[in-house]
């Protein structure tokens, strides 16, 4: 017996050891960014609402032999030579560039703030407030049209700011401190461009400035990832403190550009709410009128659809008309007719026969509740693939821009048809249809997944063009994920790619033509 | 869009017979999981009895605790559980007996559209082991270990609280256990360590109270308490039972969020279990139980029912049952 105890207690060890709990994220794998082509060039490249990369002014450096830039220089010297292992581990995250970073902290906060409001004790489902984001319900609710249109502000931003620091870079051609003092060994990789205003800063002022709006109950941790974020551009010798200042106020000042457009952008009426009236249902009128079932909310109590009026929110790759008379499809087939029927139908059959690979597609590409959104999982799919490309920061932008603008525009569209058919989920009109993952409490026709992935892989493929068909295999997968949780027919995810894969081609349209080629 | 999620423990409690063993299964998990199950109970089986049948247990809530906030759901209405399973307990000797069970689980929510899932959840054997029994004044004490190990033994989904069968974790429990008999009334209590390994995900990233991008989730560790104390004759067996599970680590469900595998799961029960072997029928063993979730911490308020059909068979050559062990 006692052997028996004895080789129990063995086992047990021996099992207990095996399995280590520590968990590898992935983004922390990223190496310092080190890009093949600096795009010293950038400074050319075309701004999105900048009028011209000279439009915000950046005053001229003073002299790396004047006695205020050796001071501080002095004061990298002085950071360097007392470095914490943390100081160390924090240099090796954020050198893996700021762009990527700033893009992982946003879909961090949409995931953190992707949570539909409970409905009060009257069954109300009370509205987030701007101006009290840290009361019951937290503002934002970023759930995926408000996601999408965050994270396209940012990154536009974002690139509009980065190729207006080019400009000043090439103009005033300061040096990098480890080129004035060669004594200074960066502790990140040599940049060959010039140091002044600092990319890292301009991304820093933008970001933050536009996330002031975006996420106003945030400032704490945003304010906080910055000041960790400057600090390292410091002591690990990339730049000096006035090559940090000058970057992040012309990053703020472009951001407050940015900030412009978003108070006017007609996302304010989003909600189809004033006053407690719930103006959206003029769309429910207009499908009873055109003789069609209207999408009513399977949720209890009944909640309002999200964001009704964000199909008529200002656009970035196209006008607001190009919407409705290039884009906005065909409508879906009649509830009344038999590819309808046929279509609800193969509904059913996925509802009742998962398989686990079809879970699988379902879950990986949910993206729902709590999560960064369809937009942020194409954000991570594009880091994915850039970081091994090592893109400069500017390029990093400019691509994140193009995608997010695209993103921002699928959201558009999506929702654009979505409410001018309000047709109703499979579920509504037959109860027999149970789902694999969380009904959205919006209208059917089309598929916001296939929408954004439609336009993400259409517009990565051209950036990327090696790697083209796995994003549109990624693509198709998301789409037909949403068939087979049975929340949407056939023709939703099939109209929807289409639909995302012509706001790509608009996106390629303006990659062809910014000046980065 | 959300439904929220639940997850419950299921006491399952089936008690062997023949005099041979009176176990617990602890449904826990996600909706109800089934899975660490333990044989909490005092009484071995003698050697080269083999002891199986099948177990049924059935769970329900309609409120659940979103971190330590109580509420009610109308998307998810009540989720149930219902798991049925084969079970079984072999006397390698009077003081070391290997229990083995294999629940097959079903979930679904009454309200909302939400679909219940079904499958083989975990497999879990556990060795038991006495190595003292003593008299001590009036009565007998005895001391068991007790170690067990699950592994999931199909390739169902864990990321779907509260529909999901179970947490997919493999789980490595170390129980200690002191049982102390006077005539036919009993005590017994046992405290039991889980070391959870970590789970995958169908899923490239996930939020807990940071952002993780990983398919591979952390799950912390747990721990349970039980006591109990009642009747053992010789026919009947009735104890009324307490149970704690905490687990040691893991985060809140935040406001109407959906839970997750790795939430800090706790809750104490408390019921009753019962166990009755007919005079007429020998080597029958029925076992019945029933408890309730007095508090708890993202977990379902769940209410669970259990009962079992056992029958006892002499895996030697002749002596019959001898060999059963008191």
């Amino acid at each position: 017996m006692k052997q028996i105890y004895i080789l129990f207690t063995f086992a047990a060890c021996l099992l207990l050891a095996a399995c280590s709990k520590d968990i590898e994220e992935t983004n922390l794998l990223a190496p310092a960014l080190n890009p093949t082509n600096a795009d010293a060039n950038a400074g050319n490249w075309k701004p999105i609402l900048l009028s011209s990369t000279s439009e915000i002014a950046v005053q001229a450096p003073i002299a790396t032999t004047s006695p205020d830039y050796v001071a501080q220089i002095n004061e990298i010297k002085a950071w360097q030579g007392k470095l914490s292992e943390s100081e160390q581990k924090s240099i090796n995250y954020w050198s893996a560039g700021a762009v990527l970073r700033w893009n992982e902290i946003m879909r961090e906060l949409v995931a953190k703030y992707n949570l539909p409001p409970v409905s009060d004790t009257n069954g109300v489902y009370p509205l987030p407030n701007a101006n009290n984001p840290l009361a019951y319900p937290f503002f934002p609710f970023s759930n995926p049209p408000y996601a999408a249109r965050a994270y396209a502000y940012v990154s536009a931003a974002q690139y509009d700011a980065l190729i207006s620091a080019h400009y000043y870079k090439t103009r005033y051609k300061r040096d990098a401190p480890y080129v004035v003092d060669p004594r200074i060994s960066p502790l990140t990789n040599k940049s060959t461009l010039y140091s002044y205003p600092s990319e890292d800063a301009v991304v820093i002022g933008t970001t933050v400035e536009l996330l002031k709006l975006l996420f106003p109950g945030e400032q704490d941790f945003i304010q906080q990832k910055a000041e960790e974020h400057r600090r390292v551009r410091l002591i690990s010798g990339a730049n000096v403190r006035d090559e940090l200042e000058a970057g992040e106020a012309l990053g703020r000042a472009v951001a407050l550009k940015y900030v412009q457009r978003a108070r006017t952008d007609r996302a304010g009426a989003a909600a189809g709410i004033v006053n407690g009236v719930d103006v959206w249902k003029e769309f429910e009128l207009a499908a009873i009128q055109q003789g069609e079932t209207p999408w009513i909310s399977q949720e209890t109590p009944i909640r309002p659809p999200m964001l009704p009026y964000f199909g008529r929110i200002k656009t970035f790759l196209f006008d607001s008309l190009t919407v409705v008379t290039k884009i906005r499809p065909a409508a879906p087939p009649s509830t009344k007719s038999e590819t309808f029927r046929k279509e609800l139908e193969e509904v059913l059959f996925y509802s009742k026969n998962p398989n686990r690979e079809r879970i699988r597609m379902v879950h990986l590409w949910g993206d729902g509740v709590g999560t960064s959104t369809p937009p942020g999982h194409w954000n991570a799919i594009a880091a994915e693939h850039m970081i091994p490309l090592k893109l400069s920061e500017a390029r990093w932008a400019r691509n994140l821009a193009l995608l997010n603008m695209s993103l921002m525009d699928a959201a558009i569209v999506c929702w654009d048809a979505k409410f001018t058919y309000f047709n109703p989920r499979p579920s509504q009109l037959n109860p027999e249809i149970k789902t694999l993952t969380g009904l959205p409490n919006f209208p059917s026709y089309i598929s916001g997944h296939s929408t954004f992935s439609g336009a993400a892989a259409t517009i990565l493929g051209h950036l990327i063009p090696e790697k083209s068909n796995i994003f549109n295999e990624m693509a198709l997968e998301a789409s037909f994920s949403r068939l087979y949780g049975a929340i949407h027919y056939r023709s939703d995810c099939e109209v929807g790619l289409e639909v995302g894969k012509k706001v790509g081609n608009y996106a390629i349209l303006r990659a062809q033509n910014d000046g980065a080629n | 869009m959300f439904y929220q999620i639940k997850q419950t423990y299921l006491h399952t409690h089936i008690a062997y017979s023949c005099k041979l063993i009176l176990f617990i299964f602890l449904l826990s998990g996600s909706p109800l999981l089934i899975s660490a199950q333990t044989e909490n109970d005092a009484i071995m089986m003698g050697k080269n009895l083999f002891c199986t049948g099948i177990v049924y247990g059935n769970s329900n809530w309609n409120e659940y605790w979103e971190g330590t906030l109580k509420r009610e759901n109308a998307n998810l209405g009540t989720v149930s559980t219902n798991m049925i399973g084969p079970m079984g307990s072999l006397g390698v000797s009077s003081k070391l007996n290997v229990i083995f069970n294999l629940p097959y689980i079903k979930t679904q929510a009454s309200a909302g559209q939400l679909k219940g899932f079904k499958g083989m959840q975990d497999l879990s054997i556990w060795l038991k082991w006495k190595p003292v029994k003593k008299q001590i004044g009036k009565g007998t004490m005895s001391l068991f270990g007790i170690g067990g190990y699950s592994i999931p033994s199909s390739d169902y989904v864990s990321d779907y609280l509260p529909l999901s069968i179970g947490l997919r974790s493999r789980n490595l429990s170390l129980r200690g256990m002191a049982d102390y008999q006077v005539g036919v009334w009993t005590a017994t209590v046992s405290g039991t360590y889980v070391h959870r390994s970590n789970i995958e995900i169908d899923r490239s990233s996930y939020y807990t109270t940071e952002m993780h991008y990983s398919n591979e989730v952390y799950m912390p560790d747990a721990a349970q308490v039980n006591l109990r104390m009642g009747y053992r004759g010789k026919y009947w067996v009735v104890e009324a039972v307490a149970d704690n599970w905490t687990t040691l680590g893991g985060f809140d469900i935040t406001r109407n969020n959906m839970p997750f595998p790795s939430n800090r799961m706790n809750m104490t029960r408390t019921g009753i279990n019962m166990k009755y072997e007919p005079s007429y029928l020998k080597g029958l063993t029925l076992i019945g139980g029933a408890n309730t979730t007095i508090s708890g911490r993202n977990v379902g308020k769940s209410t669970n029912v259990q009962a079992g059909l056992f029958y006892i068979f002499n895996l030697s050559a002749k002596k019959s049952d001898k060999n059963q062990k008191k």
